[in-house]
């Protein structure tokens, strides 16, 4: 059962082959039996899952079953869960329960979909590792030794071992492509504004934007179908009617012009990365796409842009984490101050700590024209930089990060290193476009991700591209063998 | 050496929206401690803002009410700083670009003395709950009902030259948000705080001195007596040599004296930035006209009336219109009674006389103007005469009668204007006072006007106040001669 996609989870459940209470067990069963070695999980919802499962049982015996009713799925421990520990992946928040649901939550529950937990994450979605988790780093299904990425890793791990079938992510610079490609899977960022960020812990709101993590694009496209949509909880959710999300990824791609940025193919790309890529655009080129070569003039500012508008968010995001309502406090705090500092440092691990120290200095007086005045105009490049490119080709692809996974502990003594694993990625966030990456092949017996963007909105686009691809392709359905 | 005092002012008004301003909860005044703050409120996790329109609405009233330039593009930014009653670490306000731009409020401080006073901007922004310093034995407790409650803050120029100008200020504005509804202007409650920018330098000199910032002034009568305080403490320090430095001090109504609560280098680093989770609030003309088309009369087109329309001296118009209440209760007087002047004579003159001594609003006043309006008439109409009237009105504010006609009859008040009547009366109290009478007619002319008052004031006591006073006075001069 844990190797079927969710459309084929869908017609067996629609079939009567097995019940959602039956499915629920299978994938609670594995996640009891496997996840020690992955650590993908925060907290799994046995009784609550399994409640959910009898619930959309029921709904489809007495005929109101929707698509995906019944159908399990993991959600990044970012999501405000009702009465269900939300952490963010930090001690700050390990003992917060929250007293709402997120609009993604709540959506996927109307949907009549089954939560089995809360996966394992980078603190506050800060990393590219899974390694800055207050719950340990998650691990990499196809090799234990390697990151399964980050932040969004314990999802894209629990869905390449097949601990569940899908799972949520949140992509502020890279979380839900970079851990995709990481681990073998489909992650699609949507366009910014297309999925409510009520009830997703902020990182930075600029920035930030939930989406599926699945193994296919099918599957993505019928996550998106529940999640996106206009929220009046979230001012900057859009008032864009959803489209089925399905209903194009058939058309063929006759005519579709791709567009290389030659940025993305140089200097800090290996070559074996460049020939698995650019193998999977003669894929794309056999399909009936044209590719030609473009720029994106400013992709290497993305980096320090990305660092000084993201921790100055964060840093007044993270702010309410004091100690005074809820989360982590220190013991006999002896004044204000001490509640403060205690509080804030004993919960926040170091590279939290890092962001916000960042973030407070580019918003400092006196610094915040040079740097967070200064890093918006970038991103104003940055975005004019792709509509330029929007308007000769329909779509970019490349490479979704520079490298296959790395070896745990590998890039944690320098930051800025661990920043470039993101050149790719932090772009596409700054000017709010959807991306997706999907499995292309592999070196070393590591996952590569191909990354695809397309226009503002072009979700639909997007998807037909990246299943057309796993139409013809099989990457997307190599299983990991580590720890199975 | 004469000083003169530069200040300035910045008013918190609470806008009277039923909800905050990024929440759905309420904002009532006087709930139990955190009933009325919701998840938007405590800054939980994953919490977003979204704009309460009718906010956005209540600042451009303001705006158009004070002729200002209406910020068509405003933004919301955060102002970050940590304290256990700012639930996300951050107030959420305006800053580079304000909802109301530069506007100008104008000020009668004393009769005849006009003062332009100029308004720098006016911007939206949510206000912090309260830390409770009481009953916690040595800790601190937090109310955060009133945490999001939306503010419109007034930042003035430093255009005022005393105390008295500076409550003279805050009256007009207290006035025009409450002719708006957009706030009720309950200073007790809150719903009108003050911050005052103050400082002092040699008239005639241009150069504005160091100024000290006065927080927690928060009633009309404060707001004079920390200014005068604040004014006086600088001038002193400077004539003994020291420097005023540039500091926040409180305001302490008991001890009536400021002192320093933080330094310029102890001021926070606000850290301000655009809020990325508020869209920017963009306004279209149509939007515009829309409210324009829905403003009520303000106080100073109602003063304007009132000079030109029904003769009032400026004066006059402008104490009656200052408050809506007021203003109200004035013209409602004066369709009762048909006589705009009389009207404007007993509201200014009995009505609040009788108000300040009993600490009444106008809106408590026993007497109501449909009551007050037909006791002119009857003055008007001369069934009473004026010192009668006195007496119906005190009747009636002491809820001896329902109305001045009830009064009247019960008393026995009504003027007596039976020549017979009078003139026999006249003729007693000459009877009874021969020596005046004889001092009277031995008297030159030019003094017999002040003692025909003796006997005016005789027959008016004989008379139980009721004679005609025209009547008994024409009558005594025919008969003493």
């Amino acid at each position: 059962m844990h190797n079927k996609t969710i459309a084929e989870l869908a017609q067996g459940l629609a079939d009567g082959e097995f019940s959602s209470v039956e499915l629920t067990q299978h994938f609670l069963q594995r996640i009891d039996e496997l996840d020690s070695q992955y650590n993908s999980f925060i907290t799994v919802t046995h009784e609550q899952a399994l409640a959910e499962a009898k619930a959309a049982d029921e709904i489809r015996a007495a005929g109101n079953a929707g698509k995906l009713t019944g159908i399990p799925m993991a959600h990044k421990d970012i999501f405000c869960t009702n009465g269900v520990l939300t952490t963010c992946g930090s001690k700050m928040l390990s003992n917060f329960t929250a007293p709402y649901d997120a609009t993604v939550i709540s959506n996927f529950k109307k949907a009549g979909m089954v939560s089995l937990g809360k996966t394992n994450m980078d603190e506050f979605a800060m990393g590219s590792s899974n390694e800055t988790s207050y719950y340990g780093p998650s691990k990499n299904p196809w090799d234990l030794n390697a990151v399964p990425g980050g932040s969004s890793g314990g999802s894209a791990a629990a869905v390449a071992a097949r601990l569940a079938p899908a799972a949520t992510g949140t992509d502020t610079g890279g979380s839900i492509r970079q851990p995709a490609a990481f681990c073998g899977i489909t992650g699609l960022k949507p366009t910014y504004g297309r999925v409510s960020r009520w009830g997703m812990i902020a990182y930075a709101s600029s920035l930030d934007q939930g989406g599926p993590m699945a193994r296919t694009a099918e599957d993505c496209a019928l996550l998106l179908n529940e999640m996106a949509g206009f929220d009046p909880k979230d001012s900057t959710s859009l008032k864009k009617a959803v489209p089925d999300y399905t209903a194009d990824l058939s058309k063929p791609l006759n005519g579709l012009r791709i567009g290389l940025p030659k940025e993305y193919f140089g200097e800090g790309l290996s070559a074996e990365m460049g020939e698995t890529i650019m193998a999977a655009v003669k894929e794309f080129e056999k399909l009936g796409a044209t590719v030609q070569e473009i720029s994106l003039p400013n992709t290497m500012l993305a980096i320090p842009a990305y660092y000084v508008i993201a921790p100055a968010e964060a840093s007044s995001n993270l702010s309410r984490y004091d100690g005074v309502r809820f989360g982590h406090r220190c013991e006999e705090p002896v004044n204000l101050e001490d509640l403060y500092k205690r509080s804030r440092g004993e919960g926040f691990g170091k590279e939290v700590q890092r962001r916000i120290l960042v973030g407070t200095y580019a918003l400092s007086e006196g610094y915040y024209d040079a740097y967070y005045r200064k890093a918006q105009r970038i991103r104003r490049l940055i975005q004019q930089d792709f509509l330029n490119a929007f308007n000769e080709v329909d779509l970019i692809m490349g490479p979704t990060a520079p490298t296959p996974a790395f070896d745990l502990g590998s890039n944690t003594e320098d930051p800025v290193q661990m920043y470039m694993e993101d050149v790719y990625t932090l772009a596409v966030n700054l000017a709010g476009l959807p991306g997706i990456s999907v499995p292309a092949g592999l070196i070393n017996n590591r996952p590569v991700g191909l990354q695809i963007l397309a226009g503002h909105f072009q979700e639909a686009q997007l998807l037909n591209a990246a299943h057309q691809f796993q139409s013809a392709t099989s990457w997307h359905q190599l299983a990991p063998g580590a720890g199975q | 050496m004469e000083w003169e005092a530069v200040i300035g002012l910045e008013i918190h008004v609470q806008l009277a929206t039923q909800s905050k301003i990024f929440s759905g909860a309420s904002i009532a005044f006087g709930s139990e401690p955190n009933t009325q703050a919701c998840a938007v409120d405590l800054g939980l996790p994953g919490i977003l803002p979204v704009l309460n329109e009718s906010a956005v609405e209540m600042a451009v009233k303001f705006g158009l009410g004070i002729e200002a330039e209406i910020g068509m593009k405003s933004v919301f930014e955060r102002k970050n700083y940590f304290y256990p009653d700012l639930p996300k670490g951050y107030q959420t306000t305006q800053n580079d670009l304000p909802i109301v731009g530069p506007g100008i409020i104008e000020v009668e401080p004393e009769e005849g003395k006009i003062r332009q006073i100029r308004i720098h901007h006016a911007h939206l922004e949510e206000d912090a709950g309260k830390s409770l310093h009481e009953d916690f034995h040595g800790m601190t407790g937090i109310d955060l009902n009133r945490a999001g409650t939306p503010l419109l803050e007034i930042v003035s120029e430093p255009d005022m030259r005393s105390a008295k100008e500076a409550v003279a200020y805050i009256k007009a504005i207290h006035s025009i948000v409450t002719y708006l509804g957009i706030s009720d202007g309950n200073m007790s409650e809150g719903s009108m705080r003050c911050d005052a920018n103050v400082s002092v330098r040699l008239k005639g000199e241009e150069k504005y001195g160091t100024r000290a910032e006065i927080k927690n002034i928060n009633s009309f009568k404060f707001i004079e007596k920390a200014i005068n305080h604040e004014v006086e403490r600088q001038i002193e320090l400077i004539e003994d040599g020291g420097k005023v430095v540039q500091e926040t001090r409180l305001y302490d109504p008991d001890k009536n004296e400021t002192r320093s609560m933080r330094s310029k280098e102890e001021a926070n680093d606000y850290r301000y930035f655009p809020c990325p989770d508020l869209l920017p609030v963009v306004l279209d003309e149509a939007y515009i006209e829309h409210i324009k088309a829905d403003m009520p009369e303000l106080p100073k087109q109602k003063k304007q009336r009132f000079v030109d329309e029904l003769g009032l001296s400026s004066y006059d118009a402008g104490v009656l219109s200052a408050t809506r209440p007021m203003a109200e209760y004035f013209e409602q007087v004066k369709e009762r009674c048909g006589d705009a002047k009389q009207a404007a004579n007993w509201v200014m003159g009995e009505l609040s006389g009788q108000m300040n001594k009993d600490g009444v609003e106008i809106e408590q006043s026993p007497v109501s103007a449909e009551q007050l309006g037909d006791l002119i008439k009857r003055v008007m109409d001369d069934t009473i005469n004026g010192k009668a009237a006195k007496q119906v009105f005190a009747a009636l504010w002491a809820g001896e009668g329902a109305s001045a006609d009830e009064i009247i009859e019960a008393k026995g008040l009504k003027q007596v204007t039976d020549t017979g009547a009078i003139a026999a009366i006249v003729d007693e109290v000459l009877t009874n006072n021969p020596q005046q009478v004889e001092q009277y007619q031995a008297a030159p002319e030019d003094k017999r006007g002040k003692m025909v008052g003796f006997f005016v004031g005789q027959v008016m006591k004989a008379s139980k106040g009721t004679a005609n006073p025209q009547m008994v006075n024409q009558l005594l001069k025919e008969k003493l001669g």
